[in-house]
């Protein structure tokens, strides 16, 4: 498991009340955690600060809708933490 | 001011688009149908009022910042605080600061000054997203620049 992970599972845990042993890599952040859109924006308010980072959560969503990337690319925590790595990685770049 | 109507805004004292900061100011009118109500012979701006209008405030700026192309809207309330009663004829003065910038969100520290004292103060979440209606965003495009602004609007 990555630290990213991690970090992202303490916040989710932190923000929502979702029991840690609950938050799994392979957790579907609605689908499975039940977070709805509003407390999305909080976990993201907190990874942003806790990260550095700005998450582009509407050009997600932008690529959701429009068919180019799937909810799951986005939403599964491994996937997510994958994403802030990389975002991470482009701003120390 | 306009109550009723939730035109609130008489004025912007200050703007600093780049600077993510705002003040307006809006006089509560003498009457109004919200005064008979809350509370009866004993008339005080409902706090949701107070909340609206540091709402408005963050959103004025934020609609100017990104010149209308979206629409702003409450998004949640993270804390929350009515510390003094408001009246009929107070002048409020809403201050509020951007304080993180999201991706198609915001958060905002916002505060109402009576009578040169806090009366309350909110950090909030304001949510950018595409114009729910045509309408709508022409009546924003035409309402917003009768606003007036004064001429120290450093944008």
């Amino acid at each position: 498991m990555s630290a990213t992970f991690d970090t992202v599972a303490q916040v989710i845990h932190e923000t929502s009340e979702i029991p840690l042993s609950e938050i799994t890599p392979d957790s579907h952040a609605i689908d499975d955690l039940g977070i709805d859109s509003l407390d999305f924006l909080d976990i993201v308010f907190a990874l942003d600060k806790k990260f550095g980072i700005k998450i582009p959560l509407e050009a997600w969503t932008k690529e959701v809708n429009a068919g180019n990337a799937s909810v799951e690319d986005y939403f599964i925590l491994k996937n997510l933490a994958a994403r802030i790595d990389e975002l991470v990685a482009q701003k120390s770049a | 001011m306009r109550l009723e109507y939730f035109d609130l805004i008489d004025r912007v004292a200050e703007l600093d688009i780049e600077g993510l900061t705002i003040q307006v100011v809006g006089t509560l009118p003498e009457r109004s149908p919200v005064f008979e109500g809350h509370f009866p012979r004993f008339p005080v701006l409902p706090g949701v009022m107070m909340l609206e209008f540091m709402n408005h405030a963050a959103g004025y700026l934020l609609l100017r910042r990104q010149e209308m192309e979206k629409f702003i809207f409450l998004g949640g309330v993270k804390r929350a605080k009515f510390r003094r009663f408001v009246v009929p004829g107070d002048k409020m003065i809403v201050d509020a600061k951007i304080t993180h910038e999201g991706s198609g969100f915001s958060i905002a520290e916002t505060s109402v000054k009576v009578r040169n004292e806090v009366a309350a103060d909110a950090e909030v979440v304001m949510i950018a997203t595409e114009w729910p209606a045509e309408e709508l965003r022409q009546e924003f495009h035409r309402r917003i620049p009768l606003i007036p602004v004064n001429d120290a609007e450093s944008a």
